[in-house]
């Protein structure tokens, strides 16, 4: 990437700045300034809807510590955060190396693999409770019914429900980070890949010490995005079990919403909320640590 | 993206062998897995309730498009579909001015301001939702914007903006300097070097970007769910929930309205394919 030189001093930076105003503007007024208000509101006891908030302190706080659907939340949350580093890593990293390695169908099954991640939440959540959850018309009632056997839909399931709403968003999701390793797999320098075949170099060793090194900062950028993602993780939960059989599924982002929108405690929602994007700022340091070379040096 | 073929040559003299078959055969599994709910979604949705609970695999016995008339006029997809392209569009409009324009200041570091920006969004990125979207939804109500899908797009081109952004920054840091330097002596301003010179060059960035924009608000669920909340304003995710809400007895309808979602989306893919991959790669890949 070129580096560009100051070489025109008396150019004006006034447009430049007029330039950051739409982003600026946008980001402030729609995140930022939002963001701080859900801060301030942490420390109140607000129902969303009038126009008082009571100053309470800490209260939201240590009603979260003592609140176990609060633990049971961050506890799934990690869950998730676990199943999601490893599961779709470790499957996309096979199908992109070996796409990349017997250079078969590279085109064909990229696009087969992204279809699912295209569609709608909505969509997928729908297909899956229909067709493959449902006792009467999905897979599940199938075998069932056929007898070979038991089988019931994990989401009904206090001890499966988590690993069943996990299936799909990792069915849904696996094919995109497909398509970001084939991506950086094209990067392997060619003269690597032709003097360690030229040393008979067996798929193992090519992977392990070509590809892998390779592809290993675009790896660890993802794996950082997935644990930020796996914090704010919603749509998939809520849509297949709503955080339930009895909070089995509970995550703090749907936490956050039935707080906010059933029971009307807004400053707690927004403590729970607080503590997510506290999370999330860790996980955003080695995010920020890890592009720092890429966007800021 | 570079363009070496690296992907190309390894493969040489590797087929045949045992090795090659279970290669593909995985290949084939996980590609069966990703369209195994889609496909048997398109097979039972020209199959009637009965049918269906019947047995979900067996094969149709006719193909008459019925289901797909019935369910998008019972479903209200017409409408949904217009605000989803309503709301798809002012995301559209709003996200790639907003990161062309900070895409270019970032890119060429002229102000001093590039540094704060710059770790303002990458910090951006990791704001969740859950975090400003409660002051967002009483700023809507206030302000009367429930149900306004133009205001929605607009906070979801918000939300959205770091990763358009820095794919943007990405496309202008190609742009050769010498260009800008020449028009510049020709006594162009920087508005004029921006829309004259730059803009050109970069459009196939900016045709990406909207992609991956159009992409993530078409699917949007939390917040249109959260700031649309009259039926006659649903977007067509919100229509097609809404269906699987009120019908959900009837499989037949279901099925219908999953293809209906499902179809534009693909073949809006594989129209700009080459653009909507692009984008995925070029956000996330380091270097």
């Amino acid at each position: 990437m070129k580096t560009r030189k100051k070489k025109d001093v008396r150019e004006s930076k006034l447009p430049y700045h007029l330039l950051s105003l739409p982003a600026v503007l946008l980001s402030g007024s729609i995140v930022l300034i939002p963001a701080i208000q859900t801060i301030f509101s942490s420390f109140t006891k607000w129902n969303g809807i009038s126009k008082t908030k009571v100053w309470i302190g800490l209260q939201n706080y240590k009603e979260l510590f003592h609140d176990w659907i609060f633990w049971k939340s961050l506890t799934n949350n990690i869950k998730w955060t676990l199943l999601f580093i490893t599961v779709p890593v470790i499957v996309a990293m096979l199908a992109s190396v070996l796409i990349a390695y017997y250079r078969i169908g590279h085109k064909t099954f990229q696009a087969i693999y992204l279809v699912p991640y295209l569609l709608a939440p909505t969509t997928n959540a729908i297909i899956w409770l229909n067709i493959i959850f449902s006792p009467s018309a999905g897979l599940v009632g199938f075998l069932q019914r056929a007898g070979w056997i038991s089988i019931t839909s994990p989401l009904g399931n206090m001890s499966t429900a988590l690993l069943g709403v996990a299936m799909v968003d990792i069915w849904h999701y696996w094919g995109f980070l497909t398509v970001i390793f084939l991506a950086a797999l094209r990067q392997t320098p060619m003269d690597q890949l032709e003097s360690a075949q030229l040393d008979g170099a067996n798929g193992w060793r090519l992977f392990f010490h070509i590809y892998l090194p390779n592809i290993l900062p675009t790896v660890s950028l993802m794996m950082v995005l997935i644990v930020i993602y796996s914090f704010m993780t919603y749509d998939y939960i809520y849509l297949l079990t709503m955080g339930g059989p009895a909070h089995s599924t509970e995550v703090l982002s749907t936490y956050t919403y039935s707080l906010a929108f059933s029971a009307f405690k807004f400053g707690k929602a927004a403590a729970v909320s607080l503590s997510m994007g506290l999370i999330g700022s860790v996980a955003a340091f080695f995010y920020t640590w890890l592009s720092r070379k890429e966007a800021v040096e | 993206m570079k363009s070496n073929t690296s992907l190309m040559r390894p493969g040489r003299g590797r087929k045949r062998t045992a090795a090659f078959f279970i290669a593909v055969s995985v290949l084939v599994i996980l590609a069966l897995i990703s369209l195994f709910p889609l496909a048997l979604v398109v097979i039972n949705s020209f199959k009637s309730h009965t049918q269906i609970m019947l047995n979900p695999f067996s094969w149709p016995t006719s193909f008459s498009f019925e289901n797909y008339t019935y369910t998008w006029k019972i479903g209200k997809f017409g409408e949904g579909f217009v605000n989803s392209i309503k709301l798809t569009s002012s995301a559209i409009i709003t996200g790639v001015l907003c990161s062309s324009t900070m895409g270019y200041v970032l890119a060429t570091r002229r102000v001093k301001t590039w540094r704060p920006l710059t770790l303002y969004f990458l910090l951006a990125t990791t704001v969740p939702l859950q975090m400003f979207m409660l002051p967002l939804y009483s700023s809507f109500v206030d302000l009367h914007l429930m149900g306004n899908v133009y205001a929605v797009g607009i906070a979801i081109a918000a939300w959205n903006l770091p990763m358009p952004i820095f794919l943007m920054r990405t496309y202008f840091l190609k742009v050769p300097y010498e260009l800008e330097e020449a028009a510049r002596i020709d006594g162009a301003n920087t508005f004029h070097v921006l829309t004259r010179v730059i803009m050109p060059i970069v459009s196939p960035g900016i045709i990406t970007v909207a992609c991956i924009i159009g992409l993530f608000s078409w699917n949007e669920y939390l917040l249109t769910t959260t700031l649309l909340q009259s039926e006659d304003n649903f977007t067509a995710t919100l229509k097609f929930l809404n269906l699987n809400g009120t019908f959900s007895r009837d499989f037949s309808v279901i099925m219908a309205g999953a293809v209906i979602m499902i179809i534009p989306m693909v073949v809006v893919f594989l129209l700009l394919q080459k653009r909507f991959i692009e984008g995925m790669a070029n956000g996330a890949v380091k270097g």
